[in-house]
């Protein structure tokens, strides 16, 4: 199975990747290689086991409805590229 | 030939908990300066840990169960991936192939519509495009409401009219906030609509659908369905075909209009929440929190008229939105079960329309039910006559005073000795021959003319029924 350099494009395009030709070959190949590993697992006779959605034996992790103390918003704007008085600041978009 | 309307409703409706849905910030954002409950987990910075709050689920499962849907035995967050300013993480936390409910209904006036699926999700940040009417080259972020606890209400395409919509939007409200998963405000944001709007001719499949956004209002989503089926009808009987596409209501223009932005096609690449546990709906709780489900708007309309004799329609009324249904509630509490109906109508006069005019919040009015229940006892048990009830309340509206204090201050005690009444009749007589005689006469309808007398006599005290009376006993005598 092959995933073609086009999907590869596609991919990248939703993830917000920019890569060279060179890339999109070479992750071309290698996502190949990820696929051929999947189609031996889809070899194997499922039909009996569940599907996982989590690798950990866990459920109902569960917190109680508390606030939390406030943090410092400060901190947390201090990450954003722009930001205008007390709002984070982005190129224009509208719908 | 005519053509028929179908109609799908996606509703989003903020669950009433304190926190977000992942992390300890409070929800209570509305009217907050911007980005002041935000946290590394509701931005999303590296290596943070989301975790579930109980509140949150425990609301989801009884707003399902509010809607007659099945709880899924287990169910899985997914992350649905896509990338707009407003959604720090660069997906949004939701439920994609197992929710955790499907399959409920919801009556309407004239039929039931199902629901075909409720899920839980985290809501986005907000984003501004303009300061006032000033539009802004760029846009402001304010994450407040990113991370706020969710579910999503999708209904099958079961409605046929804008009318139907509106009474599902209304009834489904209704049964939210009645059984206290939500306080349903729209204008916070708490209830937000979408509809998917298709026509077709009677019994033909279904045609293409166009999924209406930017819908503020009940009114905007009726509003917004006709035009939009006048719009593809237009299309259709033109020749053309009606294209699968977002548009959004134009309220000032009404009418609909397709998205600038030509969205490209969504691939969301949802994929199961690594740092997310699955939910079980354990047995147990999910029987503790059936039991715990507040009184539904229907069972609660049917038990004001078993228990307090309310007529259909009054009891409808008294039942239309939660926040009314507790006044009521307690009104006929204090003022006892004999007066319910006589508490039905003053909520639904003096009450409303001052609520109405004042657009006033039911859980702050300066009359409270103790106070109106005070007035409605006066004038059931006669002591204030029906109209110095209606003073007395609006004065109690205006000043906050109680009512009892009022009725003294301004004298409007109604008068039922007779020694005093008599006096008052003797006069109206004496000054009303001609009515008198009538009266004598057999011509019953002039009596009202003396107690009308006898009330200007009495500066409006006089009780009426009693004045009648007497009036009667000493003209033929």
């Amino acid at each position: 199975m092959s995933l073609g350099a086009e999907a590869v494009r596609k991919v990248a395009r939703l993830a917000r990747l920019k890569l060279s030709d060179a890339e999109l070959t070479r992750f071309a190949g290698q996502m190949d290689r990820v696929l051929e590993h999947m189609a031996d697992l889809a070899a194997l006779d499922t039909e009996k086991v569940q599907p996982t959605a989590h690798a950990l034996g866990l459920t109902n992790v569960l917190r109680p409805d508390v606030p939390a103390p406030e943090t410092d918003r400060e901190r947390i704007l201090a990450n954003a590229p722009e930001r205008e008085g007390p709002y984070v600041k982005v190129p224009k978009v509208i719908e | 030939m005519s053509w028929e309307t179908v109609i799908g409703l996606e509703v989003h409706c903020q669950l009433g908990t304190r926190t977000k849905l992942f992390c300890g910030c409070p929800t209570g954002s509305f009217g907050q300066p911007a980005n002041r409950f935000i946290c590394p987990v509701c931005t999303g910075q590296p290596g943070v840990l989301p975790v579930l709050n109980r509140a949150a689920v425990e609301l989801a499962f009884q707003a399902a169960m509010a809607l007659e849907c099945r709880l899924a035995e287990r169910s899985v967050f997914a992350r649905k991936n896509y990338f707009y300013p407003d959604l720090p993480k660069g997906y949004q936390v939701s439920q994609y192939e197992l929710p955790f409910s499907r399959d409920g209904k919801l009556a309407i006036a004239d039929k039931t519509v199902r629901i075909h699926r409720i899920h839980m999700e985290e809501d986005a940040g907000k984003l501004l495009h303009a300061i006032g009417s000033e539009e802004l080259p760029y846009s402001l972020v304010d994450f407040n409401r990113a991370g706020v606890p969710l579910i999503e209400i999708v209904s099958e395409a079961d409605m046929r009219t804008a009318e139907e919509a509106f009474d599902y939007l209304t009834n489904l409200k209704a049964v939210l906030q009645f059984g206290g998963i939500s306080h349903c405000d729209m204008e916070k944001g708490e209830l937000r609509c979408d509809a998917n709007v298709s026509i077709r001719r009677p019994d033909a499949a279904f045609g293409t659908r166009v999924e209406i956004k930017n819908l503020n209002s009940f009114r905007a989503v009726r509003d917004a369905i006709v035009h939009e089926a006048a719009r593809q009808a237009g299309v259709l009987e033109g020749g053309g075909t009606v294209v699968q596409e977002t548009r959004l209501w134009d309220v000032a223009a009404n009418r609909t209009e397709p998205m600038r932005s030509k969205e490209e096609a969504h691939d969301y690449r949802y994929f199961p929440e690594p740092d997310l546990v699955p939910l079980v709906a354990e047995e147990a709780w999910v029987a503790r929190l059936r039991a715990g489900l507040p009184e539904l708007p229907a069972a609660r309309k049917a038990r004001f008229m078993a228990e307090f004799g309310l007529s259909d329609y009054d009891s409808g009324v008294m039942t239309a939105e939660r926040p009314l249904a507790d006044y009521f509630e307690r009104v006929v509490s204090v003022a006892g079960r004999p007066a319910a109906k006589a508490a039905a109508n003053w909520v639904q006069s003096d009450f409303m329309a001052r609520v109405k005019a004042e657009k006033a919040d039911l859980a702050a009015v300066p009359v409270t039910p103790e106070m109106l229940a005070e007035v409605v006892t006066m004038v059931v048990s006669g002591k204030i006559s029906g109209k110095a009830g209606k003073e007395v309340f609006a004065r109690a509206w205006e000043t906050g005073k109680k009512p009892a204090e009022l009725v003294a201050e301004l004298g409007l005690t109604q008068v039922s000795d007779e020694g005093e009444l008599r006096a008052w009749v003797d006069a109206a007589l004496d000054g009303n021959p001609k009515a008198a005689a009538d009266v004598r006469a057999g011509k019953e309808a002039a009596i009202g003319s003396l107690v009308g007398a006898v009330m200007k006599l009495s500066r409006g005290k006089a009780n009426p029924a009693l004045v009648n009376r007497l009036i009667k006993e000493k003209l033929a005598s």
